[in-house]
């Protein structure tokens, strides 16, 4: 777990994840928590998704059914990824604000 | 009413091929049904859906492909069909316009998986074409074996050309992945 930066996409389906969620929800909450700004197109969040499994960031609810939507909850790993990813970015605001805005 | 027509797009043309559908979709024709060069449209109001084309890593018939379309049909998008690794999909544009992808990095992903494509076909296509030159050399430099290299050399040239197009195109979005996400 390096100190990359997360991609904008992964960093808000790792955050509406905190509550177990299918495809479609994350792309209208992603939505939704970002006044609208951020709309996730399928294919790229099923790429995102499938990484994300992959990495143990997050992990597919276990079902009733297999026919049923297949939801997503984020995981402790997952969860730390977020609070380095939160520090980096409080890093990034608080140079910008005591440089370009002092200006 | 249906509506058939009959076109030929090649590979690296996929996008054109997307910009046509959407301009006959913007007009009320939308896509319901393809077959290798043939389109069927339906009549709808105008610019009711909205096209993409997909290249798949595997082929349509794959488990892997199979969850990918159903996780799309899930998110509200239409599959209308596919060929070959080409799936056509359509979703309407009440919502918001439909795209099946939102940054460069997944895009670039895209064309990586149709830039396999002729490369494969161009490594065995220049192999084939070898093995045909030493039949050229063997059986006294006949004519017939000559036209089926000039023939197998051209295609690899188109190969080669559909190569650069498709790189040409990541090039681009590399670029400016250097700036953006």
């Amino acid at each position: 777990m390096q100190n990359i930066a997360l991609t904008e996409a992964v960093y808000y389906v790792l955050l509406s994840l905190h509550d177990p969620l299918h495809g479609y929800g994350i792309m209208q909450k992603v939505e939704g928590m970002s006044n609208g700004r951020v709309s996730l197109a399928a294919g790229t969040l099923y790429g995102a998704l499938s990484s994300m499994v992959e990495k143990r960031w997050i992990t597919a609810v276990p079902g009733e059914q297999s026919s049923r939507k297949k939801e997503y909850v984020i995981t402790s790993l997952g969860k730390q990824v977020v609070m380095n990813e939160l520090d980096r970015l409080r890093e990034l605001v608080k140079n910008g604000e005591s440089i370009a805005e002092e200006a | 009413m249906r509506r058939r027509m009959y076109k030929v797009f090649a590979m690296w043309n996929f996008d054109k091929e997307e910009q046509w559908l959407n301009e006959m979709a913007a007009q009320g024709l939308s896509l319901v049904n393809v077959a290798p060069f043939r389109y069927d449209f339906e009549e709808t109001d105008m610019g009711a859906y909205q096209v993409r084309l997909e290249m798949l890593a595997d082929l349509p018939s794959n488990p892997k492909s199979q969850n990918y379309i159903r996780f799309l049909e899930e998110t509200g998008v239409e599959h209308i069909g596919t060929i070959f690794r080409w799936v056509y999909f359509r979703k309407g544009t009440e919502e918001a316009p439909f795209d099946l992808f939102s940054d460069i990095e997944s895009r670039i992903a895209h064309l990586n998986r149709m830039l396999v494509i002729p490369l494969v076909l161009g490594i065995s296509n220049v192999t084939s074409a070898f093995s045909w030159i030493e039949r050229y050399h063997r059986y006294g430099y006949r004519i017939s074996e000559l036209w089926v290299i000039i023939a197998i050399l051209t295609t690899a040239l188109m190969l080669l050309y559909g190569f650069i197009r498709i790189w040409h195109k990541k090039r681009q979005l590399q670029k400016e992945r250097v700036l953006h996400e």
